[in-house]
């Protein structure tokens, strides 16, 4: 709104405060979280969470990395990290192939059904987890896959498919036709529209979409805890068996630094990526 | 309705200075068009005096008061935009009402000249419909209505006929004028097509670049042009300029003022001009741009040439023909040089025919050659 | 182009997974609440007798009216907050990006470590009570937390903190959306800038409220793992919503035909906001 303003016109300086005042609100948590992972527990119990450390101590993190009881033993966070690593990197890069695959397919190719298909797609992205639990350990179990890394790959994998089709079918829908008609007439075949033409200019939905799922099965808790034992659970449930863990004294800054851990790395993407990011959040927010 | 004065209207945006020192004068009910090419600053200047930017520089005064701090709330001005800007979410009623409602408007008054804007702009059945439901056309009388509702002491127009096919365009353009005619209204209007700037207007504000090539009547733009720019880009087709040499003297009555046309190595064409003010004689044996309209040239009539020394005959070879219906415009050669007459419809002639033509001089204009200025 | 043989067989993997992991899955899930499995599946028929228990069950209402308080107020206070951070941000404030990437970064964190932050901040003993009584100010209370009746107020306020970046997000690309000359046609006549908005621009935004409100709501219905990392349904099953009934009754209560039920009214549920949205978006599209 471009009024006559002065440039440091009260309802201006009003708003800057109103801003940051909200941008502290948020960071909050975060502060609190990190602040308190580098105090010694008494402090803690004794003080106020808003405050600095008296005494600064790392004793948190390795705990939370390294000896913390997770379950049965007590090895920290850090196997349960590499956990995570296993799943995910696997994870992402299968649904995002499969998802690029199918959003090309979809889109180039016509045959009866293909809108239908999409649709069913686009549904299964919604839908609530819980009412496929049951069939899926069954399944699981019979693939002798059941509270394995590879389970939970296969898992996140398959209901991956459906947010990185989504991705790779809008964009490559509105993708100009002509370069893919003029390659086609150029003697093109399947695979060559695809790999010389349409991925090449993909990058920024390869980047979107690696980025989603990155954050998404990261983050993952209900497939992890339904579907893992103690070897194979991700970074996740490690933490919240941590933190739930109703025995002894709770170790409040042993709980933030494990919560730090597990954020850690998609903070990091979200850092590194910022405008991808967000065009992820639009696009699995936008219909078909 | 008021006077508007802009007084050394300056603008920058950051580095680019986007107009410089403007200054027009309207008085009460004057119809200016700003006219010009794209980028020129019109639009620029317009949303100035509308209140949507600051000027860097300079003044605006509505009706004598200072309105240039003021807030576009606070200037009694509406505004016609060219893509109508219509609030998509109300109804044609509720849209023209909205100026009303904001000045806080007593509602029987409002709902009263609601009818009588709809009544006047012929909108009537309209007004229970949303924008997306009505044509261009419609939507441009219901944009006249909001902002006729208010009865502002000023109207500013930008663009409005530029997104209608060119039928509507003409018939809107008509429509328009007709209101100025009945409400007096004092109006700012912006166009880049310079016949509505012709047929509107009662002054014409020439711009390009950021400055002000000439403030006039259409008549004084269209036939005194102050510089080169402007004898080009008014008028349809352009204004034949051409390279001469000035010769003779113009002083005594054996050495008259003539114009040399040469290009290359055609044959030399020669006009013999009749006095001419002391500015044009003092370029004598110095080159000038000549400028002629084509409707100053036609064919030589049987008669011959009318008597007082205005006009002349020239030979030229034809060049091209185009036959518009309504007339001809016929492309010739005069020195190597090629000109644009316009000729009566339904000529029997062909290209590469050699003709007499008559030229009317007293519609002779010339230019500097290095300043571009009206040699006047 | 039509479809040949190679397209279609490149498609099929992911189509199978669809019909099987998805549709199929639903299908078994929706098969077994009508029978009477317990510890594992049986496949008797038992016609409607789960969901008839189901509606009898004081832990499903105790879920379903959890489901409508935390949905409510969530989706409430989400758009209400978004859309206010939007219009604030959309004043052409300096370091628009940085006050957007705060307000956005809790979206790139689990749900699990959200719940782990505000567990400890919203605790009495060692948050906000205790850091307010540090700072001074005795009498402070705030044990929601720790209260039955008011513990479901912190899953609001954990998830809203969470996702308003993401509704800002969709507020802020619909601001600019709208048309620039209608604003300043709106400034001409007469709006003061309130005005504008009310008026004029909030308007225009009908469909982005619309799309907040369909995945504001079902991520209302499918929140599991906030639950569970912020109280573990506690105090009691005060904080339990139908996605932790389905789990709770499946895996450790052993009423596997109940969880079964219970997560088929998830997925209707679902449906029912997302179905008729999905439908409406389809045609929009299909009339150009």
């Amino acid at each position: 709104m471009d009024k006559n303003n002065k440039p440091l016109a009260a309802s201006r300086l009003a708003l800057y405060a109103v801003l940051v005042f909200l941008a502290l609100l948020f960071l909050m948590p975060v502060y609190v979280m990190a602040v308190n992972s580098l105090k010694p527990l008494d402090e803690i119990r004794n003080g106020n969470l808003l405050a600095l450390p008296q005494l600064w101590t790392s004793e948190p993190w390795t705990t939370a990395w390294s000896t913390a009881q997770i379950g049965v033993q007590p090895t920290g966070l850090k196997p349960y990290f590499i956990n995570s690593f296993l799943i995910v990197v696997p994870a992402v890069v299968l649904s995002a192939l499969i998802g690029a695959l199918n959003g090309y397919i979809l889109t180039q190719f016509k045959f009866r059904g293909s809108n239908a298909l999409f649709a069913a797609m686009l549904f299964s992205v919604f839908i609530p987890y819980q009412v496929v639990l049951i069939p899926m350990a069954k399944t699981l179990g019979f693939l002798g896959l059941a509270g394995t890394i590879s389970g939970l790959v296969f898992v996140n994998v398959v209901y991956g498919i459906g947010f990185t089709t989504l991705f790779f079918r809008n964009y490559y829908a509105a993708f100009p036709q002509e370069l893919v008609r003029s390659a086609r007439m150029d003697g093109a075949g399947f695979f060559g529209v695809l790999f010389r033409i349409l991925l090449p200019s993909s990058g920024p939905m390869i980047v979107v979409t690696v980025i989603w799922q990155f954050t998404n099965i990261w983050n993952e808790f209900l497939f992890g805890a339904s579907f893992s034992d103690y070897s194979s659970f991700p970074l996740t449930v490690a933490l919240n068996n941590l933190v739930n863990s109703s025995t002894g004294v709770k170790e409040y800054n042993v709980h933030f630094a494990g919560a730090f851990i597990a954020a850690i790395p998609t903070l990091v993407v979200y850092m590194v990526s910022g405008k991808y990011f967000v065009r992820g959040l639009m696009a699995g927010s936008v219909k078909g | 309705m008021a006077s508007l004065d802009l007084i050394n209207i300056h603008k920058s945006f950051g580095a680019t200075h986007v107009l410089h020192d403007i200054s027009i004068g309207l008085t009460d009910g004057e119809f200016l068009v700003l006219v010009g090419p794209s980028g020129c600053g019109k639009s620029t200047l317009m949303n100035i005096i509308a209140g949507l930017e600051e000027p860097s520089g300079g003044l605006v005064r509505l009706a004598g008061k200072d309105i240039t701090q003021a807030g576009p709330a606070d200037r009694n001005i509406s505004m016609v935009f060219q893509s109508y800007a219509l609030y998509p979410n109300m109804t044609v009623a509720k849209n023209i009402e909205f100026p009303l409602q904001m000045r806080k408007v007593d509602k029987a008054i409002r709902a009263e000249r609601v009818k009588s804007v709809a009544r006047l702009l012929q909108i009537e059945h309209l007004l229970e419909r949303k924008p997306r439901q009505l044509s261009g056309g419609q939507r441009q009388r219901v944009a006249i209505g909001r902002a006729l509702a208010r009865e502002p002491q000023l109207y500013l127009f930008d663009e409005p006929l530029s997104n209608l096919d060119a039928q509507l365009r003409l018939d809107m353009r008509t429509e328009i004028k007709k209101l100025h005619q009945r409400l007096g209204a004092t109006i700012v209007y912006v166009t880049h097509d310079q016949i509505e700037a012709m047929t509107l207007a009662t002054r014409i504000a020439v711009m390009k670049g950021g400055v002000l090539q000439q403030l006039g009547t259409p008549h004084e733009v269209y036939n005194r042009p102050a510089n080169m720019f402007v004898a080009g880009f008014m008028g349809s087709p352009r204004m034949n300029l051409a390279k001469a040499m000035l010769t003779g003297t113009g002083t005594g009555t054996g050495d008259a003022l003539a114009l040399d046309i040469q290009i290359g190595d055609r044959p030399r064409a020669t006009i013999a001009l009749p006095p001419q003010p002391a500015a044009l004689r003092a370029y004598a044996g110095k080159e000038v741009i000549a400028g002629i309209r084509a409707e100053a040239i036609c064919l030589a009539p049987a008669a011959g040439v009318p008597a007082g020394g205005q006009h002349c005959l020239v030979d030229a070879r034809i060049e091209v023909i185009e036959p518009t219906g309504a007339d001809t415009l016929v492309v010739l050669n005069l020195g190597g040089h090629e000109f644009t007459a316009r000729l009566e419809p339904d000529l029997a002639l062909k290209p590469g025919q050699d003709a007499r033509f008559m030229v009317d001089l007293s519609k002779l204009v010339c230019f500097d050659p290095a300043t571009e200025q009206l040699i006047a | 182009m039509r479809a040949g043989v190679l397209p279609k067989l490149l498609l099929s993997p992911s189509v199978l997974l669809l019909l099987v992991c998805v549709y199929g899955y639903i299908m078994f899930t929706v098969y077994l609440s009508f029978t009477s499995s317990t510890l594992m599946p049986v496949y008797d028929w038992a016609g409607p007798a789960s969901y008839h228990r189901l509606f009898g069950l004081e832990n499903w209402s105790v879920s379903l009216g959890n489901l409508v308080v935390f949905a409510g107020l969530y989706i409430g206070i989400a758009i209400v907050l978004g859309l206010g951070f939007a219009i604030l941000i959309d004043q052409r404030i300096r370091a628009e990006g940085l006050f957007r990437s705060v307000f956005l970064y809790p979206m790139a964190l689990s749900f699990i470590v959200t719940g782990t932050a505000w567990k400890w901040l919203l605790d009495p003993g060692v948050g906000l009570e205790n850091t307010l009584h540090h700072l001074g100010w005795e009498s402070f209370s705030f044990n929601w937390i720790k209260d039955s009746d008011m513990a479901i107020y912190c899953v609001v306020i954990a998830a809203v903190w969470q996702t308003t970046g993401f509704v800002m997000a969709l507020f802020l690309a619909g601001l600019r959306g709208v048309d620039a000359e209608v604003v300043n046609a709106a400034r001409v006549d007469g709006a003061r800038t309130w005005q504008i908005y009310l008026k004029v621009i909030i308007p225009q935004l009908g469909p982005v409220f619309l799309s907040a409100f369909v995945i504001l709501a079902h991520m209302a219905i499918k929140s599991y793992d906030l639950v569970i990392a912020l109280t573990n349904g506690g105090p009691g099953r005060s904080t339990w919503l139908p996605s932790v009934f389905m789990y709770q009754y499946t895996f450790t209560r052993n009423e596997m035909a109940v969880g079964a039920a219970s997560a088929v009214l998830m997925l209707l549920a679902i449906g029912v906001v997302v179905l008729p949205y999905l439908f409406s978006e389809y045609r929009k599209v299909k009339r150009g």
